[in-house]
């Protein structure tokens, strides 16, 4: 890697090896520029996705503070969106402390000033209720380009075509997207992870539209354009960037054997498990998502006995999630969150792994409901 | 667990994880008869979006849905007849 040899220096400097990594810096800035399809100035690499959730959706609020602390988001969204657009600090932000709320105030709880757009049975935000929720003190509306647990894209252009008439910055979460295609015109602020698409952990990926209003929640740094505070992970940044510049160049093709095989998936699951319900859009979707879920089941056995057959799901269930709540996005969707089970392909995968997995699906539920007593049900 | 109150069939699943309550509550649909009413008490968060969710997918109406008392009204419909077809 050369990005190792030459990009270990500090880019803030002016000694030769700090130039050259700030060179690389620069180069992989307009390489993901051209990836995202913005400006090169509007890049910045802040050191996770969801911590450029959080710049964008602080920054934001913080400096709209005036126009008001209201963020619509859909229901779906990732929770590091949901948590950003809730805390509280963008809210306060502005207000003169010590100021009693006034009586009938909406905003005395932290998350009042945020609106959960519902999604249909799909996953899918309904579009007017998007563009209803839009006010006047609206200070950021956020959308996920796809979502992250069934797959089903989310109507992008057309709620930042709305976003705009109302004058409200729109940030698109594309974290599921961005390693597939660049995100749909109209948006104000992107964000994105590297390790989604085959990038090391440890980098994230901030847009910020020229024109967009945005003012550090943090205290000053002018590194990272202020946006991504601290010392720049410059061989991370390009090995994540030349990772995306490679799965974008083989994204047409993997996408339609990818989507060929979760469509079977698809069909194949409904087939031949009983009592199951296949989530998501059919065909408005990412190429590499299915998640479906299965009545009698629970999430953690199913996860731990595919893992005994050598596949790694996950579970949107409470008993196999860290917070112990079940799924919101499946909650939000009417599903069962109990039986759920997310299978995501990776870029390589073998069509032959598919088949066994397909193979083995129905006697691993069948026994996991018999471990429960529900056969016959 | 479970026995006849004045609403119906009562199934108490308190105390039990997802998804133990929705089974009790398959289970005690199974032996109802077509318009019989469940009554499910669970205390599991999950049973909110779990028992609504069950209802529409064998096609029984949900009658009050939680958050820690259920009432179920139980379909014959083909739907929710059993067996391995998903609606």
């Amino acid at each position: 890697m050369v990005a190792l040899d030459e990009g270990w220096a500090d880019p803030a400097r002016r000694y030769g090896s700090a130039r050259r990594s700030r060179l690389l810096l620069d180069q992989a800035r307009e390489q993901a520029a051209a990836l995202v399809g913005c400006r090169p100035d509007e890049i910045s690499f802040p050191s996770s996705g969801t911590a450029a959730v959080h710049a964008g959706v602080l920054g934001v609020r913080h400096a709209r503070a005036r126009v008001g602390s209201h963020v619509v988001v859909s229901a779906a969204e990732h929770s590091s969106v949901l948590a950003a657009a809730a805390h509280p600090s963008g809210a306060a932000v502005g207000t003169p402390r010590g100021t009693p709320a006034r009586a009938g105030s909406p905003r005395t709880d932290p998350a009042d000033h945020v609106t959960r757009v519902p999604v249909d049975a799909s996953g899918r935000v309904h579009l007017d209720g998007f563009v209803r929720a839009l006010r006047d003190d609206t200070a950021l509306a956020c959308l996920q380009s796809a979502n992250h647990e069934v797959g089903t894209r989310q109507p992008v252009a057309e709620a930042a075509a709305a976003c705009r008439d109302a004058g409200v910055p729109l940030l698109v979460d594309a974290a599921q997207s961005l390693g597939w295609e660049r995100p749909a015109e109209g948006w104000s602020l992107v964000t994105a992870s590297a390790h989604k698409w085959g990038g090391p952990a440890g980098v994230g990926l901030l847009a910020v539209r020229t024109g967009t209003r945005w003012r550090s929640p943090w205290p000053e740094d002018e590194r990272g354009g202020g946006r991504a505070p601290g010392y720049e992970n410059v061989p991370g940044v390009v090995a994540a960037v030349t990772a995306l510049e490679a799965v974008r160049a083989s994204a047409a093709h993997d996408a339609a054997r990818d989507s060929a095989l979760i469509d079977r998936v698809r069909r194949v699951v409904a087939e031949t498990v009983p009592d199951v319900e296949v989530l998501g859009d059919a065909v408005e979707r990412l190429p590499h998502i299915a998640t479906f879920t299965c009545l009698y089941a629970d999430g953690e056995s199913l996860v731990a006995e595919l893992d005994r057959e050598g596949f790694a799901v996950s579970s949107g269930s409470s008993c196999s999630a860290s917070s112990l709540r079940p799924s919101h996005v499946l909650v939000a969707m009417g599903a069962s969150t109990s039986g759920s089970v997310r299978v995501s392909l990776p870029r390589d995968a073998d069509e032959a792994d598919v088949e066994r997995f397909l193979e083995v699906l129905p006697s691993v539920v069948a026994r996991v409901r018999a471990l429960l007593g529900a056969e016959g049900l | 667990m479970s026995g006849d109150g004045p609403d119906g069939t009562l199934v108490d699943a308190r105390g039990l994880r997802c998804p133990a309550p929705v089974i009790a509550l398959a289970r005690a649909a199974r032996a109802a008869e077509g318009d019989d009413l469940v009554v499910l008490l669970a205390d599991d968060p999950a049973a909110v979006p779990d028992v609504a969710a069950w209802c529409r997918m064998r096609g029984h109406t949900l009658v009050e849905a939680g958050p820690e008392r259920f009432v179920v009204r139980v379909s014959r419909t083909p739907a929710a007849a059993g067996g391995s077809a998903p609606s």
